[in-house]
């Protein structure tokens, strides 16, 4: 929905942690749809959620949410957002359906609304049968599951999810994303994902928003941001050669990125192609022993945006 | 199946306006207190003074031989001064975990996304403890002198003392809103509610045993403004019009008073909050 108005806009947000700065004049919109807040622990995700919701002040700036100024208006806003904190979060001595009816209760449902929500959303999130029992004795994935719950009790029109996939195993990961992009595609819900899972955003986002030490580092539509600047290329060469063919290739204006295995991707910009990095192999004596046409992904996205090597 | 096929619907109904959620969290805090038995004991015990003084009223009133034990202001006074070991052992039971709770679950961060204050949050919290503390004092004070009038058969009693009402109800609700702020700020403090309960006792009987030594040292009682439970005292012999059992002020004692509740709002404001910030 590339026409319709953002759900979130900042405008020069700072945010001070005492002398930290956690948020560094951050200036961003999110799109209607699914959009991934991606960026590496510490990089100001969490801070920028708590501050849409009011629970940090910025010392700078201005932030809209579903068209409320975050000052202003933090009542409206909390009334249609949901929000799926980071750290384990319950309300204490309750079951299940009773924790996520009183969420809803105090987000305005009447109670009989808010039992009946808290039923028909433990089941959504896969918790049906475990609704009666005392949310204090949960696994970490099924709390994960009652914190999306009561963020989605109360219907909420933006869901922001602070980590959803924390701690979870793969199949409940899995399930998760899936309800995750479920409500983003299919029900017409908001979502924002902050994580530093690039999987993660990649399967249940359209759009993204990059952070980096409090900045925004890029944003835009996945799809777009992966289109290619140049040409990508897999590449290993022999261990011993890699740092020395590394910097021949950077002070060719070659950029490449460390995989986690000994694959490096190489991205070589403008018309260029397979033969440059061969000339340079050939003039640096280096073996090239794997060389593949490869396509750009999200993680080079991340990697280019954060300036990683 | 996947699980998300067990469908989402989007609600339509009506939603409360703003300003509310007081109201929910502190019936919450109501029902999940009365489930506890060991509780709902301890209220029941509460009113155990009640029916000693109900039996006495009807004494006096039907037995010539018990006309000494005719109702007085200073049996109301009394009363409530009574209460005070009942009025502490709830403000524990009841109080120490109401924000410390929260506090170790994370829950504030849930409370507050939701639509509601800061401020709407403590008072719903305060709400509980107070409903059941005047439930303890105030309560069983009004139905003692409604009884008194039953029994009796005539208003003379209570409208010879007519400023027993308006006493009763200003003592019970001065002692029920200091105990359970300063409770609710030593409760924001910790996310032990056991630490919180020590912490109230020390609160308790520090203060009253600083007045004690001080007492002793100088053998003035003119000292009595340290001790919290003997401010709340002077408080209550002035409204009851009695002798007051230290040579503190009145007024300096509710100045006291004062200061608590102020020093507990401020340690509210700085700790109910949706995030915690070590700078």
């Amino acid at each position: 929905m590339p026409d319709a108005a953002p759900v979130i806009t900042l405008e020069g947000v700072t945010v001070l942690y005492g002398a930290q700065r956690a948020l560094q004049d951050v200036t961003a919109r999110f799109e209607a749809g699914a959009v991934g807040l991606l960026g590496p622990n510490g990089a100001g995700k969490s801070t920028m959620i708590k501050a849409l919701l009011g629970f940090v002040k910025p010392t700078s700036g201005r932030m809209r949410v579903l068209g409320y100024d975050v000052a202003a208006s933090p009542l409206p806003i909390r009334a249609r957002v949901g929000y799926m904190p980071e750290s384990d979060a319950h309300i204490p001595g309750m079951n299940a359906v009773s924790f996520v009816a009183y969420c809803g209760e105090l987000a305005g449902l009447p109670r009989v609304d808010a039992m009946q929500r808290a039923h028909e959303v433990l089941f959504y999130v896969g918790l049906g049968e475990a609704r009666y029992r005392n949310v204090e004795t949960y696994s970490t994935g099924m709390k994960q599951r009652i914190k999306l719950a009561q963020a989605l009790v109360h219907d909420p029109d933006l869901l922001l999810l602070d980590e959803p996939t924390n701690g979870m195993d793969p199949k409940g990961r899995d399930e998760m994303l899936a309800l995750v992009r479920d409500l983003a595609h299919r029900k017409g819900v908001n979502v924002i994902v902050s994580s530093h899972l690039l999987p993660d955003v990649e399967y249940t986002c359209d759009h993204v928003v990059v952070m980096d030490k409090g900045r925004v580092a890029t944003e835009g539509p996945i799809a777009a941001l992966k289109q290619p600047r140049g040409r990508v290329y897999e590449l290993r060469v022999k261990a011993a050669e890699l740092q020395t063919f590394i910097a021949a290739l950077s002070a060719a204006g070659l950029e490449c990125h460390e995989t986690d295995e000994d694959v490096m991707r190489v991205f070589v910009p403008g018309d260029g192609g397979a033969r440059d990095i061969f000339t340079l192999a050939s003039t640096s004596g280096v073996q090239v022993r794997h060389l593949r046409p490869s396509v750009p992904t999200l993680e080079d996205v991340f990697a280019h945006a954060v300036g990683e090597k | 199946m996947p699980i998300h096929d067990q469908g989402y619907r989007r609600y339509g109904g009506e939603r409360a306006p703003h300003g509310r959620a007081w109201a929910v969290i502190a019936s919450a805090g109501v029902r999940t207190m009365l489930r506890k038995r060991a509780f709902l004991g301890l209220l029941l015990l509460a009113w155990a003074p009640f029916f000693v003084r109900a039996v006495q009223i009807y004494a006096a009133a039907n037995l010539p031989q018990a006309a000494f034990l005719a109702p007085t202001p200073e049996m109301f006074r009394d009363f409530l001064t009574q209460q005070n070991v009942f009025v502490f052992f709830i403000a524990v039971y009841a109080g120490s975990g109401l924000i410390a709770s929260d506090r170790r679950a994370n829950a504030l961060q849930i409370y507050l996304s939701k639509p509601l204050l800061r401020v709407e949050y403590v008072f719903g919290k305060l709400a509980v403890l107070l409903v059941f503390l005047l439930a303890v004092t105030w309560v069983p004070a009004i139905v003692l002198l409604i009884v008194q009038v039953m029994f009796a058969g005539n208003f003379t009693f209570f409208v010879d003392n007519i400023f027993l009402f308006p006493a009763i109800t200003l003592s019970a609700f001065i002692q029920t809103i200091t105990v359970s702020v300063t409770m609710l700020a030593l409760s924001s403090l910790s996310r032990s509610s056991r630490y919180v309960g020590v912490l109230y006792a020390g609160v308790i009987f520090f203060t009253q045993a600083m007045y004690g030594v001080l007492y002793e040292v100088t053998r003035d009682s003119g000292w009595s403004w340290v001790s919290f439970s003997a401010n709340l005292s002077q408080v209550n012999a002035f409204i009851f019009r009695m002798r007051p059992a230290y040579d503190t002020p009145w007024p300096l004692s509710l100045l006291v008073l004062a200061a608590v509740i102020a020093l507990s709002a401020v340690i509210l404001e700085r700790r109910v909050r949706g995030v915690e910030v070590v700078a």
